[in-house]
C-alpha cells in the first residue's frame, strides 16, 4: 500500500525531448517544495513556471475529463491531473510521455494513429433514417437495461491510457488497440445503432480484436474506470456469432414520439435552436 | 472478414481438442479409476502394444485421432502465426510465414491421417 506521507521536498525526473535539438530524449531532474493534494499536473506547472520554462505537455480541465493530460508517471499510464503526488508513495515522480507512441515534444505524444484507428471503427450512432437524427421529432427508445449494455464504455475520454499499456499495441501496429475497439463496441452495443455491418468491415480484418491476449492492462490503467478488455472480449463474441449466423443485430430503437393531446409540463425550457445545418 | 473467420475456426478446433485431449487423457491415465472397456480391452495398461493395436481397430478411435490432429495443428500453426504476426513483420514475410504453415499443416496432416490409417488397416488386418 502506498504511503500517502507528503515528503516536504520531492524531485520530478522528466524526460525532455526537443526534436529540434536533441538527437534522444533524456532526463531532467527538478526539486519543488511539495504541498499536500499538490498533483502531478500542478508539480509540472510549477516546473514551468520557475525552473524550465520550455517544458511542454498537454493539459486543459484539470479534473480528469478532457483525457489530455495522459502520461506514463511512475512506471504507469495515469492522468497527470488526477493523481496527486502523495498517492505515489514516494519523493522521486518520474513522469514520461505514453509509450507506444510516438513522441512529439517533451511530454507531449503523437496520438494520430490512435485517432485513425478510432475513425476507422466509426464511433457515432449510424441509422436508416438520417434525416430523423439531423431534424429530430421524438426520442429514441432505450430501456435501462439497454443502456447499461454500453454505458461503462460511453465514459471513455480518449485519453489513451489504455494504448500506451496494451503489450500488443506495444508490437503491432495493425492491432487497432483498446480504445478504438472499446468505443467500437461501445457503438454496436447501443440499442439505437444499426451500423453493425458498417463497423465490421474495419473490424473482422487484421484491425479487429482478433490479437487482444485479455492480458487486462488497459482495463487496470483506464483513469475512468471502463473495462475496454471486456468490450474486446464482448466484440468477439459478437463477431463470432455473426460468422456463424447465430446471432443478427436488433432494428435500431424506434422513435418514442410524443402521445397525442400531451401538454408541456410548465417551467420546461424548450431545447436550443439547431447551429449546425438550420 | 478473413481473421473473423480464421478465429472462429481457432475457437472451435479448441473446443474439439479439449473434448477429444480430454477423451485421450482420460483413457491414458484415468482408466484405472473410470472403466472403459475400448480402454483397455485387453486387460493390463492402456499403453500396452495389444491395447494398442485393438484401439487402432476402432473407426471410432481411426476419426478422433484425425480429427484431433486435424484441430491441433489448425489451433497451433493459427496462434503461431498470431505469434509472428505481432512482432510486426514486413507484408512479404507475412506472405511467406502464411505460405509455410498452410504448406505445413497440409503436409502434416497428411502423414498423420496416413499414419492412422496404416495403423487402422494393419491392425484390422492381423
Amino acid at each position: 500500500m502506498a504511503d500517502n506521507s507528503v515528503p516536504s521536498e520531492i524531485v520530478f525526473r522528466v524526460r525532455r525531448f526537443d526534436p529540434a535539438s536533441d538527437a534522444e530524449p533524456h532526463w531532467a531532474d527538478y526539486r519543488l517544495a511539495c504541498a499536500p493534494g499538490m498533483t502531478v499536473l500542478e508539480g509540472l506547472k510549477l516546473i514551468k513556471e520557475s525552473q524550465s520554462p520550455t517544458l511542454a505537455w498537454r493539459s486543459s480541465c484539470r479534473m480528469g475529463v478532457c483525457g489530455s493530460c495522459g502520461m506514463f508517471i511512475n512506471g504507469r499510464p495515469r492522468l497527470a491531473c488526477n493523481t496527486q503526488v502523495s498517492e505515489l508513495g514516494t519523493s522521486l515522480v518520474t513522469v514520461a510521455p505514453l509509450p507506444n507512441f510516438n513522441t512529439i515534444r517533451d511530454l507531449v505524444p503523437d496520438l494520430v494513429p490512435m485517432f485513425e484507428a478510432h475513425i476507422r471503427v466509426h464511433p457515432h450512432i449510424i441509422r436508416e433514417d438520417r434525416s430523423e437524427q439531423q431534424q429530430p421529432t421524438g426520442e429514441f427508445w432505450q430501456s435501462p437495461h439497454q443502456l447499461e449494455q454500453y454505458l461503462q464504455f460511453s465514459y471513455c475520454i480518449k485519453c489513451g491510457c489504455c494504448m500506451a499499456a496494451c503489450p500488443t499495441y506495444a508490437t503491432d501496429p495493425v492491432y487497432a488497440g483498446p480504445m478504438p475497439l472499446a468505443q467500437a463496441h461501445r457503438y454496436n452495443a447501443d440499442s439505437r445503432d444499426g451500423g453493425f455491418a458498417e463497423r465490421k468491415t474495419p473490424l473482422s480484418g487484421e484491425a479487429g480484436p482478433w490479437r487482444c491476449h485479455f492480458a487486462g492492462e488497459c482495463s487496470r490503467v483506464c483513469p475512468k474506470g471502463v473495462d475496454p478488455a471486456k468490450a474486446i472480449q464482448l466484440m468477439k463474441r459478437q463477431l463470432v456469432l455473426d460468422y456463424l449466423r447465430l446471432w443478427k443485430q436488433p432494428c435500431a430503437a424506434p422513435i418514442a414520439k410524443v402521445p397525442p393531446g400531451t401538454k408541456r409540463r410548465e417551467g420546461i425550457p424548450e431545447a436550443p435552436a439547431r447551429t449546425l445545418g438550420a | 472478414m478473413r481473421d473473423q473467420r480464421l478465429w472462429t475456426w481457432h475457437v472451435g478446433a479448441g473446443v474439439i481438442i479439449l473434448v477429444l485431449l480430454g477423451l485421450h487423457m482420460t483413457i491414458m491415465h484415468l482408466a484405472g479409476l473410470i472403466p472403459l472397456a475400448s480402454a483397455v480391452p485387453k486387460g493390463g495398461a492402456p499403453i500396452d502394444w495389444a491395447n494398442v493395436a485393438e484401439r487402432a481397430k476402432s473407426a471410432f478411435f481411426l476419426i478422433t485421432y484425425v480429427l484431433l490432429l486435424g484441430a491441433a495443428l489448425f489451433h497451433g500453426f493459427y496462434g503461431l502465426r498470431n505469434i509472428l504476426f505481432e512482432l510486426n513483420p514486413g507484408a512479404g514475410i507475412r506472405k511467406a510465414v502464411n505460405g509455410l504453415l498452410v504448406v505445413a499443416g497440409i503436409l502434416l496432416f497428411a502423414v498423420g491421417t496416413w499414419a492412422a490409417w496404416a495403423g487402422f488397416t494393419v491392425a484390422r488386418g492381423a
